[in-house]
C-alpha cells in the first residue's frame, strides 16, 4: 500500500447565517429568520441554476451549498472523488417531519418526497448527481466531529486507490441549529492533512 | 496487502437466534415472513418478518436482568454477547467496532423524549454494555450499510488501525419505514418474490447480526474465508430510483473483482440485493449482465428475511460465508419465473455445489452500491 502525504486544499463552513471559504467570509445574511430563507439566499448569491435544489430537504441543501462553495473556481471534479460525511443528528430533522405525518392514524399522510430524505446519505447522492461523481460514499454518525477517524478513513481511501480525492466533513442539522464543514483532501495543497489541522480548521 | 478473514458470526432474526438455526431454516426453505397483525406497527395486517417479542425477552433474560433496553438494543446486544461467548479469544475491547444501522431506535420518535432516536445513542449503549474504552463508529448509508460496514472493517484492518474489527448491524421493522415504503407503493401484498415475474414489491424485516473480522489466521477455526475485494460506487443518477444501466453497481463489481484479482467467470455464486421491487431487480440483472455474470447462480435472501435494511447485507454476507464452508446453495425463495429483461441464473432449488468465491452486492437510496468478493482459501 502506498502511503503518501495528503493535503487539505480547500475548506468551507456554513454557520450562524454565514458562509466561509478557506477561512474567509464569503456571505453574510442578516435578514432571513429561518434556515429555508437563508439557504435560498446562499443559492442566489452563488448564482446557481439547479431546480432540483428546491426539492431537497434542509439538511441536503446545507451539504449541497457547502459542496458548491468548495468546488467554486475548480475546473473539474474527478469522478473518483469520494464523499465521507458525518454528523450527530443523522436525518432527524426530516425524520420528525415524516413522524408527524404518521402520528395520527386518522390523519395519515406520509409522502415519498419526504421519506426519501430520512436517510443522511442522501446528501451524498445529491452532490454525486450534481457533479457526476461515481465514487465511494460513506456516512458516519458520531457524537461530535471526529477529525481523527475522518482523516484516517479518508487516507485509507486514497492510499488504497479507491479514491483520487476526498470530500470529508460534517453536515449537521437539529432543531434549526446547523453546523457544516467540508474539506477537500488531495495530493496537492499547502496545509498538510493531519487530525490536528483538520480539527483546527473545523474549529475556526 | 493483509488478508482479512471473516472468522465468526451471529444472526438474530425471525429464523433463529444463532447462525446455525438460521442456516437450518434456510435448508428447510422456511421463511420468516408472515402475515403480521400488530397494531403497534401497522393498523392493518401486512406481510413482514418480525422478531417475536416474547421469544426475544426470554433470550434476553439469559444474558441480562436489565429490561431498560429497546427492542433493537436487545437484539444487537444479544447478537454481540453470543458472538463473544462463543469465541473466548475475541477481546472486543481491542477491536475496532463498526455499527451499521439506517434508522436505529426510530420507534423512540413516537415518545416525548427522543434521546434514543439519535443514532449515536446506540454506540453509547454498546460501549457501556461491553465496557469499551472507545466509542464505536456508526455507519448509516441506507440499504448498503451492512455490506459497506464490512468493507470499512476490512479497510481499517488493512490500514493497520486495528488487527480485529467487530461489525454489528441492526434495524427494526417500524411503522416509520413501513409507512415510507407504502407511500412509495413499494410494499408487496404477499411475501416478496425477488427477480420473479410476479413480484410486486418488498417485504420488510427486522434483524441484528454481528461478525468478527481478523487479519490473524490463528483466529480461524473453520475453513478460512476472507474478503478479498470490496468497492462501492454511487450511480450519480437519482436519489430514490436505481440507475437504469446499473452504473454504480457495475463499477462496484468491476473494482471489487479487480482488487480480488479474479475474473467474473471465477465467481461461483452471487448473493444479490434482490429487494423484489421491479426497478431494483431489473437494474441488478443489467449490471450482472454487463459484468458478464449472467450464468452465475444467483439468489436473494429477501424471501426469507424480508428487507432488514442496515442488517441485510451483513446477514447475507454471513450466510455467504457458511455457503462457502458447507458448499451449498439455497433456493431464491419466492422465485417462480424470470421477471427481468436480461437473463440471470436464479437458484430454484437448494443444492450442494463446490464453492470457492462469492460475490455479495447491495444497492440503496441515494444511488449507493457496494460489492464484496468473499472467498475460501483453496488448500
Amino acid at each position: 500500500m502506498i502511503k503518501e502525504k495528503y493535503y487539505i486544499s480547500d475548506y468551507c463552513a456554513i454557520r450562524d447565517k454565514k458562509v466561509f471559504k478557506n477561512g474567509d467570509e464569503l456571505y453574510i445574511d442578516s435578514e432571513s429568520d429561518n434556515l429555508k430563507d437563508f439557504a435560498k439566499g446562499v443559492y442566489k448569491f452563488l448564482e446557481l441554476k439547479y431546480p432540483k435544489f428546491h426539492k431537497m430537504d434542509e439538511l441536503c441543501k446545507l451539504g449541497f451549498l457547502a459542496s458548491e462553495v468548495l468546488f467554486r473556481d475548480r475546473e473539474k471534479i474527478d469522478q473518483d472523488t469520494a464523499l465521507v460525511l458525518s454528523n450527530r443528528s443523522s436525518s432527524l430533522d426530516t425524520d420528525r417531519k415524516h413522524q408527524t405525518s404518521i402520528m395520527d392514524r386518522e390523519d395519515f399522510y406520509p409522502s415519498p418526497a419526504v421519506f426519501v430524505y430520512t436517510l443522511p446519505n442522501i446528501i451524498m447522492g445529491e452532490i454525486s448527481i450534481r457533479n457526476k461523481m461515481k465514487s465511494e460514499n460513506a456516512f458516519f454518525v458520531t457524537e461530535s466531529f471526529d477529525a481523527d477517524f475522518m482523516s484516517k478513513y479518508s487516507e485509507i481511501l486514497m492510499n488504497t486507490g479507491k479514491a483520487s480525492d476526498v470530500i470529508c466533513g460534517w453536515v449537521d442539522l437539529d432543531n434549526d441549529k446547523y453546523d457544516v464543514f467540508l474539506a477537500f483532501l488531495s495530493k496537492k495543497g499547502k496545509k498538510e492533512l493531519t487530525k490536528e489541522e483538520l480539527n483546527n480548521l473545523y474549529n475556526q | 496487502m493483509k488478508k482479512v478473514y471473516l472468522v465468526a458470526d451471529n444472526i438474530i432474526s425471525p429464523l433463529g437466534f444463532s447462525t446455525e438455526e438460521n442456516i437450518e431454516n434456510l435448508r428447510l426453505n422456511q421463511t420468516g415472513i408472515k402475515k403480521v397483525d400488530d397494531d403497534y406497527i401497522w393498523s392493518e395486517p401486512f406481510f413482514g418478518a418480525v422478531i417475536n417479542n416474547d421469544k426475544l425477552s426470554t433470550a434476553w433474560k439469559i444474558v441480562s436482568n436489565d429490561s431498560g433496553y429497546t427492542k433493537l438494543e436487545k437484539m444487537m446486544l444479544l447478537s454481540v454477547s453470543k458472538l463473544l461467548s462463543e469465541n473466548s479469544s475475541l477481546d472486543i475491547n481491542k477491536c475496532g467496532v463498526v455499527i451499521s444501522t439506517t434508522k436505529g431506535n426510530i420507534n423512540n420518535l413516537r415518545g416525548h423524549s427522543d434521546e434514543k432516536a439519535y443514532l449515536a445513542s446506540i454506540s453509547k449503549t454498546i460501549q457501556h454494555y461491553f465496557k469499551l474504552d472507545h466509542t464505536p463508529v456508526i455507519l448509516s448509508n441506507a440499504c448498503i450499510s451492512g455490506g459497506l460496514a464490512l468493507a470499512i472493517g476490512k479497510r481499517m484492518i488493512q490500514s493497520e488501525i486495528f488487527e480485529d474489527v467487530v461489525v454489528i448491524g441492526g434495524d427494526l421493522l417500524s411503522e416509520f419505514t413501513l409507512s415510507g415504503f407504502f407511500s412509495f407503493q413499494a410494499v408487496s401484498t404477499a411475501p416478496c418474490k425477488p427477480f420473479c415475474k410476479n413480484r410486486t414489491g418488498i417485504s420488510l424485516g427486522e434483524a441484528a447480526a454481528s461478525a468478527w473480522l481478523s487479519s490473524n489466521k490463528e483466529n480461524v477455526t473453520e475453513e478460512a474465508i476472507s474478503i478479498s475485494g470490496d468497492a462501492s460506487a454511487n450511480d450519480a443518477n437519482h436519489i430514490s430510483g436505481p440507475s437504469r444501466t446499473g452504473e454504480g453497481l457495475y463499477i462496484s463489481i468491476k473494482r471489487a473483482l479487480k482488487e480480488a484479482g479474479v475474473k467474473s467467470n471465477q465467481i461461483d455464486y452471487i448473493t444479490a440485493h434482490g429487494t423484489a421491487t421491479p426497478y431494483n431487480d431489473e437494474m441488478e440483472a443489467i449490471a450482472f449482465n454487463r459484468a458478464g455474470m449472467q450464468s452465475v447462480p444467483i439468489n436473494s435472501l429477501k424471501g426469507y428475511y424480508g428487507h432488514t435494511l442496515g442488517a441485510s447485507a451483513l446477514i447475507e454476507s454471513i450466510i455467504a460465508r457458511h455457503c462457502l464452508i458447507n458448499n451449498e446453495l439455497f433456493a431464491s425463495l419466492g422465485f417462480e419465473e424470470l421477471g427481468v429483461s436480461e437473463s440471470i441464473n436464479v437458484i430454484a432449488k437448494n443444492h450442494k455445489k463446490e464453492l470457492t468465491r462469492v460475490l455479495k452486492t447491495a444497492s440503496g437510496f441515494g444511488g449507493c452500491n457496494v460489492a464484496l468478493v468473499i472467498e475460501k482459501e483453496v488448500l
